[in-house]
């Protein structure tokens, strides 16, 4: 089966530094995949270098099969999208939703544009009514529900998703983690998703790769999150600084229920 | 029983709005003595007004409103603007979100430390360098000689959350404010600085008020936390006791949360217009 992205030996450099070097992994059809990392350490990089916001790069970028190249490809626009951290950046200040979601349909030369902005905005838990307000009318989560529209209105296969809910409040980024999820259900997707939180990757993924520094240091499954293994010290570090006051309470009430026999 | 440090009574915050003034903080009301207090709240709750308010931070066309603010037996409702210039920082001091907006950048790290200082106290200048030095010293930066000549922008931004601490607590005042202090920083260099800010505060004997959107954060943090929703306090808590939550609210947001060792399927979501019982 040709993996959904595959990465092969990708460095990638602004001016003289090295910010990515020699990553590889492949993300296989279906499955949702997560870099994380600490700032700086090359995670959105490569998302970047994927979608062809970032040029310097080497090695092998292929999707679906496909080498990337680094020029402006329609089938791959309609193949592959990218979701940006802060709604409120990554959406025009001066267009409304609705010419928002029209856009990639008229770049793509889509008919049926009208049903198409309406049935999206319902599918994404928007109300229609909002079709003709401005980003600065909506607040942050049904902001971010724009964004996934627009991402979607494609009906692309891979999505990478670029820290998704950091900007969003906890009440607010449950409803999108929760959208994210029934829509991966729904149309089948492959997700690559950078995030600095595990817990969302707990929630939201099959597989995670830590990078460090620019290089990938280990892949594990989610169930590492669960048990609380990792091989790499440095894996380990990170999880160990991103536990709750909740998790330890949890642990610690387990540990004490154990020494009670129970 | 002891006066405690800080009073507060029925804080209300109003803005006017194009359908006349909307009222943001609803009637806030808290004692401070020596301890850490934390305030939990989503955005729009009024937790950082009601911090700014505090410091009488808040400028028209916001219209503030208490029926008692006593820190320390002043009244600092009957200080002119004068006078509570001498209690922000010396007295009461804050430390914000982002160092980056934060810091001055065009004056060198050690310069803006003094500057603190030289406003609050009269010192030689030795003395002065002396004292910045300490400081840095004790926000656990190691070379503090080199990096009282560096500029914001030379430093990470864990080490200029570092320098705003050290900059706060120079004139070592009695209440530390810290609103969102680890939100523009990475998840490893968080850990830090609020264990840095934890044992300044033990350490110096202060009162701290940490202000964020993290439940379990400020519950690690705090000896009590209040949790805000709509310019309220719905719920007062012993940090120990988060699991004992018994606010609808409050359970909500702690439910939000996906865990470590996430199998639920779906996060449970809060009603957003559910108006909450006093």
């Amino acid at each position: 089966m040709t993996p959904a992205l595959s990465i092969d030996h990708l460095f990638v450099r602004y001016g003289r530094t090295d910010v990515v070097k020699d990553v590889s992994f492949s993300v296989k059809p279906g499955e949702s995949y997560a870099l994380v990392g600490e700032s700086g350490s090359g995670k959105s990089t490569i998302l970047r270098s994927v979608v062809g916001m970032v040029r310097d790069w080497r090695g092998k970028i292929e999707v679906d099969g496909m080498p990337r190249q680094g020029r402006i490809d329609l089938a791959f626009a309609r193949h592959c999208q990218m979701i940006f951290q802060d709604p409120y950046a990554s959406l025009h200040p001066r267009r409304t939703v609705d010419a928002t979601l029209l856009e990639p349909l008229k770049v793509h030369g889509i008919g049926d544009r009208a049903e198409r902005v309406v049935q999206m905005m319902q599918d994404v838990g928007l109300d229609p009514r909002f079709r003709f307000r401005f980003p600065h009318q909506l607040s942050g989560g049904q902001r971010q529900r724009v964004a996934i529209a627009r991402a979607l209105m494609l009906e692309p296969r891979l999505l990478l998703l670029d820290e998704p809910t950091s900007a969003l409040d906890v009440s607010v980024q449950a409803e999108i983690l929760n959208l994210l999820v029934r829509i991966r259900e729904e149309r089948n997707l492959t997700y690559v998703l950078v995030t600095h939180s595990l817990p969302v990757v707990s929630f939201l993924c099959d597989r995670l790769g830590v990078l460090r520094h620019g290089r990938l240091v280990e892949e594990a499954g989610v169930s590492a999150l669960r048990t609380g293994t990792f091989a790499e010290p440095y894996s380990q570090e990170l999880y160990d600084a991103s536990l709750g006051a909740g998790d330890r309470d949890l642990a610690a009430l387990q540990e004490a229920t154990r020494g009670m026999g129970m | 029983m002891t006066e405690p440090l800080l009073q507060l009574r029925n804080l209300r915050v109003t803005f006017p709005g194009p359908r006349g003034p909307v009222q943001v903080v609803h009637g806030v009301s808290f004692d401070l003595g020596r301890e850490r207090l934390g305030i939990v709240g989503e955005s729009g709750s009024g937790k950082s007004l009601t911090g700014r308010s505090l410091l009488r931070l808040l400028k028209h066309p916001a219209k503030v409103e208490t029926d008692r603010l006593i820190f320390d037996g002043i009244d600092l409702n009957a200080l002119s603007e004068k006078q509570m210039r001498n209690i922000r920082g010396a007295r009461i001091s804050m430390v914000m979100q982002d160092p980056k907006f934060s810091l001055n950048p065009v004056m060198t790290i050690g310069t803006q430390i003094a500057e603190a200082l030289r406003v609050h106290e009269n010192l030689p200048r030795t003395e002065v360098k002396t004292r910045v030095r300490a400081m840095l010293d004790q926000v656990r930066i190691d070379d503090p000689d080199r990096v009282m000549k560096l500029y914001p922008h030379e430093v990470s931004g864990g080490m200029g959350q570092r320098v705003m601490i050290a900059m706060m607590l120079i004139p070592q005042p009695d209440v530390l404010i810290a609103d969102e202090p680890t939100s523009a920083l990475d998840v490893s260099v968080q850990a830090q600085v609020l264990d840095l800010i934890d044992t300044m505060i033990v350490g110096n004997g202060m009162a701290l008020i940490l202000i964020s959107h993290d439940l379990e954060l400020v519950a690690r943090y705090c000896d009590r936390v209040l949790v805000m929703h709509r310019g309220r306090v719905v719920e007062e808590l012993e940090a120990g006791q988060l699991h004992a939550a018994t606010h609808p609210y409050t359970k909500g947001l702690l439910a939000a949360v996906p865990r470590m060792d996430e199998t639920r399927k779906v996060l449970p979501v809060m009603d957003r217009d559910m108006e909450y019982d006093q």
